[in-house]
């Protein structure tokens, strides 16, 4: 019982940070279609940003590493995002037709970011320091917790709540659902697809910079940082099906358990294997994800 | 429509010399591979060359799997590695005493007898058929299983990804059986010959040579087949071979195959050459390299693959022996270049050039009947049909 609370615990911290790498990647990837392979990078860009805060800007900042990293949220979120915004108007507007390709292109940027990174922070990883409130736990029912994993899954469950009341309340928000749902109807009805592309991409990224600030309480980062979560994130956003937040939320925690348990009853590496088994297996009955929009058409 | 007039072969259209050219091109292409060893001198230059033949059959398959077929297949170096495995298998065991246990299991594993799956590895000819015939055994498993669902597109190309890094995590986990990422290697005796010996390279060399005319013909006579022309159909409207009675999935599944062959027979005769087995060869990005290659040289094409494999391998290897950090923004640059602005490759580029040619010459064709997919305008959309 006791174990069983722990990788419970496992599971869900787990869940929380594929669901919060996962989760630019539903706006990119689910709602445009883009499939980017530069999130990694984007998630590394905001990974640097509490690092770039504490080291070079520290003194302004009165030495204080909590408050650099609260800092570094919001500031992850512009600069991931403005880098996405880039990318987006300059490299993929252009290949809105060759979803593949897109592809192709963005794993090319992907490795020139990486090498950027190495030469302006160094090849070797760097740590950021998490703030004092964050480094202590709690103890429930025997299972130990530490505060940094909840402050991750707390940093999730508040970014899924503002992101679908954006979606739902906000003018701008009803706009990408539209085109995200019909693009041809949108653009007959006058909105302009190109500005509400843009709009998408810069909240997909923005969110991976966030992610990449989250994820610098679990570890070193590197210019690897991103690339290890990259796969995994879209293993999420497949599984749950593109264009609804509600399957990504769903998928995220599934995978983040499957993977606990797996991984405690035989090993690490076994582990992987029999989540992306489990993946195949999954899509053999729901091709098309666990939430997806019905539709008539033949290419789903 | 666009797609299939652009990639189809070059020499049912241009200027009527063209075919003499084609010809006079291959002809100088298989020289040059024969040659090779003569020309290069160096025995070290020489086994580079050997790796990158094999890499070029990697490309080939490949190009069948994505030129051809429209599967973006991001875990060719699972099939690559398998075969290499299997390959570098039996010569860690011919550098054993028989019964005697590999030096890396006695360093990481409490085995005394040689394990149940590295038994049969003993023999030169279960290696060799295992280095083929696993990959393409569970290629065809796998794109069944994938396929018969409709998974395609990015759906694919993700999941191939997601292969590839398991495949990676099981080669480190599975360090009693795999040598974790130190890998297989102190191959000092090769198939009987000693590894120092000048002549093992040039050996070496032409087994792999040997190979790759063997992939490219088979290639040739898969894409010139009625197998062949389905496969196109197939990647620009799967839904109306459909339409038409056919099953795509099977088709797809017998292309990504055979890839997957070709890919295993690289990896066993590139494990001798390369002289080491180790899981770093096979992770996630040099599996998304090999799509560079095929891109460079132009996908849906026969040689195209084959020379962009050669063209870039070599020039990794010259770039990064003087300046390693440079590859790396030079492998970027390569993907959005290539990708995103001659979608077409090398191949493409010459097509083109070619019909600028004609035209002048106002010999045969004119630019009305020439391949579309040569210029710029039209090669998008044909691209565009691809990536559907």
């Amino acid at each position: 019982m006791q174990t069983f609370l722990e990788q419970l615990f496992i599971g869900l911290s787990l869940g929380s940070i594929l669901l919060i790498v996962a989760l630019g990647l539903t706006f990119t990837f689910g709602q445009m279609g883009v499939i980017n392979m530069a999130h990694g990078e984007l998630i590394m860009a905001g990974a640097y940003v509490p690092y770039v805060l504490q080291t070079k800007v520290g003194g302004a900042l009165g030495g204080r590493a909590g408050l650099a990293f609260l800092a570094a949220l919001p500031i992850g979120f512009a600069v991931a995002g403005a880098l996405g915004l880039v990318m987006e108007r300059t490299v993929l507007a252009r290949m809105v037709d060759r979803p593949l390709d897109t592809l192709l292109v963005t794993f090319g940027i992907s490795l020139m970011l990486q090498q950027a990174a190495r030469d302006l922070f160094g090849a070797s990883n760097v740590e950021v320091v998490a703030p004092s409130w964050l480094s202590g736990r709690w103890e429930l029912l025997g299972v130990v917790m530490p505060h940094s994993r909840l402050f991750i899954i707390a940093l999730v469950a508040v970014l899924v709540g503002l992101v679908s009341a954006f979606l739902s309340t906000r003018p701008e928000g009803r706009r990408m659902r539209a085109v995200m749902q019909n693009r041809d109807l949108a653009a007959i009805s006058g909105l302009s697809t190109r500005r509400v592309d843009a709009t998408t991409f810069f909240l997909g990224s923005g969110l991976a910079g966030v992610a990449g600030v989250a994820v610098t309480l679990i570890g070193s980062i590197g210019s690897q940082v991103g690339a290890g979560y990259i796969i995994d994130a879209f293993l999420v956003v497949i599984v749950g099906g593109l264009g609804k937040m509600r399957g990504t939320i769903i998928a995220a925690f599934g995978l983040g358990m499957l993977n606990a348990f797996s991984e405690y009853w035989t090993s690490a590496s076994l582990g992987k294997a029999i989540l992306f088994i489990a993946v195949i297996a999954f899509l053999q009955f729901r091709p098309n994800g666990l939430v997806s929009f019905q539709t008539r058409g033949l290419t789903g | 429509m666009t797609a299939t007039t652009a990639l189809a072969p070059a020499s049912a259209a241009g200027p009527a010399w063209m075919p003499w050219a084609r010809r006079a091109a291959l002809a100088l292409g298989v020289v040059l591979i024969m040659a090779g060893p003569n020309l290069i001198g160096d025995p070290t230059r020489t086994r580079q060359w050997a790796e990158y033949l094999c890499y070029a059959m990697i490309a080939v398959g490949l190009d069948l799997a994505w030129g051809y077929g429209g599967m973006l297949a991001l875990g060719q170096g699972v099939f690559f590695g398998l075969g290499a495995y299997a390959m570098g298998m039996y010569l860690t065991l011919e550098q054993v005493e028989p019964g005697q246990l590999p030096q890396f299991m006695s360093l990481y594993s409490d085995y005394t007898e040689l394990p149940l799956l590295w038994r049969p590895f003993g023999s030169l000819w279960f290696a060799t058929a295992a280095a083929v015939l696993v990959p393409t055994l569970l290629a065809a498993a796998v794109g069944w299983l994938v396929f018969r669902r409709r998974i395609r597109g990015p759906y694919f190309a993700l999941l191939t990804q997601a292969a590839t890094l398991v495949f990676w995590l099981l080669l480190v986990g599975q360090l009693k059986l795999t040598a974790g990422t130190n890998g297989l290697t102190n191959f000092t005796t090769i198939f009987g010959r000693n590894k120092y010996q000048p002549d093992t390279n040039k050996f070496l060399y032409y087994l792999a040579a040997a190979g790759l005319v063997a992939c490219v013909v088979v290639a040739r006579q898969l894409v010139n087949s009625r197998f062949g022309r389905l496969l196109v159909a197939v990647r620009d409207g799967e839904d109306r071979v459909r339409f038409l009675g056919y099953d795509p999935a099977l088709v797809k599944t017998a292309a990504f195959a055979v890839a997957a062959g070709m890919a295993g027979l690289a990896g066993a005769l590139s494990a001798p050459v390369i002289g080491i087995v180790a899981p770093n060869q096979f992770a996630v990005l040099p599996s998304i390299l090999m799509i560079v290659w095929v891109a460079v040289g132009g996908r849906g094409t026969i040689y195209g693959p084959l020379v962009g494999a050669l063209a870039v391998s070599w020039l990794r290897t010259r770039v990064s022996e003087t300046r390693p950090e440079d590859w790396e923004y030079f492998q970027g640059l390569l993907f959005v270049i290539v990708v995103a602005l001659v979608p077409g490759g090398l191949a493409g580029l010459l097509v083109s050039l070619r019909n600028r040619l004609g035209a002048r010459l106002g010999a045969g064709g004119t630019a009305a009947d020439g391949p579309v997919g040569a210029s710029p305008a039209a090669t998008a959309p044909a691209t565009a049909a691809v990536a559907e």
